[in-house]
């Protein structure tokens, strides 16, 4: 049996039953991480891994253990993970080791999670890709003359190809959506606040989450329960606590929006996602057509508070206290140097929008302007959530591109994200899960639910896996 | 389109270096992206609610917590450039 195909459930299983242990495991996974092309991992420890594996199968010898121990999972390289190297997909920070772990990490340690190793991101997760990563690009698993989606490709690559059970991405205009959409496999956006950001390299702080890639929906609901909830270290998150959901489809209000359908829109991909919600609707829902007209709108001011949050945070590479740094010539030398030299286009080219837009005599166009259509994207979500329960959308205009396909073309990658940034203006939750496919190439269903309602979110989309078997 | 001293003012401002190429591909991308952002002015008037979501926020003590020394010593081995406990810079005037 080839260990590395099972799910959380059935390896829990497996694991409960003695069939197996946690080493056997890791060391299925190690082998496939080591044969692996895809460039899905930038590290792994493998004696690390199996001293984890090995605790992970004495607690499991003592009986009455819970799902996640033992299960090896990939983490993305935007997540400190103590002694191991965290490059966040960055020169600046290529032989950088996290002092601490995430707050996620601790929790994954406790519930007895094997960390095999760090996954490939898009520099600082800048990117719907992984083009933009420095240590080159990460290959779907589907087609590999094609990207695996980004920011999380690594991660997203890796669950897809058996190279992890699950994964941890981040998300902050559809960085764990996409890549589970063109790789094939279940990735959930949490809302703002019900996972804490402690050890995450911020990218936009008002934004910013981490979340489960995983096989199927209930290993998403197994993680999100684990590492959703307060920190005290992050002030950001909230006293949230997951339940389960009885929510079904009979009965439930789908909201369908229009102006995501529109143009640009690959019809092969609109087909498989109105076939989706058919077979909702066949299932006892109503589908009911609305309207998000901030949609238009929303690209062009997440791509101004975002940039203008990077501009802050990309601030503390500096060459000082960490990371790459060129120490010739005077302070300001050395600002200039080592920036100029570790840090990438595409984090440069973020910067620079996000210092026009915050600088003296701009500000008001651009950041007041978008903080202001942020409020009427919120209102839009507040509205369609006073008539419908969920709403169902594709992840991405288009399937996996083909690499090399949309570089040198910054605003076109941009674009991508228009069905997966809107909602992230609003924070509040979503997941992509598998529709169908085009070709070999994977689609994804997006379903959107409101603040803290990832349990109806997780309900429904276990209902909808079923049927889209 | 932006001017090539514009960009040059923004980089020194985000203190990064940039090549005479870097600045030229950022005078064309800037320009484009910048330019794409227009279309908020056709956003119409948006009143903002008096939400019934009460929004309030979240603080701490203000208070010392000790730490084990042990993170100290790992920060000051990340600097680039230290003597003793401290991270040494280059002169600031």
């Amino acid at each position: 049996m080839d260990l590395t195909t099972l799910t959380i459930r059935e390896a829990h299983e497996g694991l409960k039953k003695g069939e197996f242990t946690s080493v056997d495991l890791a060391k299925a996974y190690l082998e496939k991480i080591k044969r692996s092309d895809l460039n899905s991992f930038l590290s792994f420890d493998e004696e690390s891994a199996l001293r984890q594996a090995e605790e992970a199968d004495k607690k499991i010898k003592f009986g009455n253990f819970g799902m996640l121990m033992g299960i090896p999972c990939s983490i993305k390289d935007s997540i400190l993970v103590e002694g191991k190297k965290c490059t966040a997909g960055s020169k600046i920070l290529e032989n950088y080791v996290a002092p601490y772990d995430a707050t996620v990490i601790k929790k994954l340690y406790e519930a007895g999670a094997v960390i095999l190793g760090k996954t490939n991101t898009d520099e600082f997760t800048m990117g719907v890709s992984t083009e933009n990563s420095a240590f080159g690009v990460t290959k779907n698993p589907n087609d590999k003359t094609r990207v695996a989606g980004g920011s999380s490709g690594g991660p997203a690559a890796a669950v897809a190809a058996n190279e992890a059970c699950f994964s941890l991405g981040s998300d902050t205009g559809g960085s764990i959506r996409l890549p589970a959409s063109f790789c094939g496999v279940v990735g959930l956006n949490p809302t703002y606040g019900a996972v804490s950001r402690y050890g995450a390299i911020a990218m936009a702080s008002s934004l910013d989450q981490i979340g489960p890639i995983a096989k199927n929906v209930e290993d998403a609901k197994i993680i999100f329960n684990v590492i959703s909830g307060k920190d005290k270290m992050d002030a950001t998150s909230a006293d949230y606590k997951f339940e389960e959901s009885k929510t079904e489809l009979k009965g439930l209000k789908i909201g369908v929006p229009k102006e995501y359908f529109a143009e640009g829109i690959d019809p092969e991909v609109e087909k498989i996602i109105k076939n989706a919600i058919k077979k909702a609707e066949n299932s006892g829902a109503k589908i009911v057509e609305i309207s998000l007209p901030s949609t238009e709108y929303a690209i062009a001011c997440y791509y101004i508070i975002v940039p203008s949050e990077i501009s802050a945070n990309l601030s503390r590479y500096d060459g000082i206290k960490y990371g790459l740094s060129e120490q010739d010539g005077n302070l300001l030398d050395v600002y200039l140097k080592s920036r100029g030299k570790g840090l990438g286009e595409e984090p440069k080219r973020r910067i620079m929008i996000g210092t026009y837009c915050l600088s003296s005599g701009y500000y008001d166009a651009y950041y007041k302007k978008a903080q202001e259509v942020r409020e009427f994207v919120k209102q839009d979500f507040e509205k369609a959530f006073s008539e419908v329960d969920l709403i169902f959308t594709p992840v991405s205009p288009v399937p996996a591109f083909k690499i090399g396909e949309k570089s040198g073309d910054p605003l076109s990658m941009y674009l991508m994200d228009i069905y997966t940034c809107p909602l992230k203006l609003a924070g509040i939750p979503a997941i992509s899960i598998p529709a169908g496919n085009m070709g070999n190439l994977p689609v994804g269903l997006q379903i959107i639910g409101n603040h803290f309602e990832e349990n109806k979110i997780l309900a429904i989309a276990e209902e909808m896996e079923k049927l889209l078997k | 389109m932006i001017s090539k001293e514009e960009v040059q003012h923004i980089a020194k401002l985000a203190r990064l270096e940039l090549t005479e190429k870097e600045t030229e591909k950022m005078q064309k991308d800037l320009t484009e992206i910048l330019g794409y952002f227009d279309l908020l002015k056709n956003v119409p008037e948006i009143t903002k609610n008096d939400s019934k979501k009460e929004v309030k926020n979240v603080l701490r003590k203000d208070e010392i917590l000790p730490k084990d020394n042990s993170m100290a010593e790992k920060l000051i081995a990340a600097a680039p450039d230290k003597k003793d406990d401290y991270i040494k810079v280059k002169a600031i005037f």
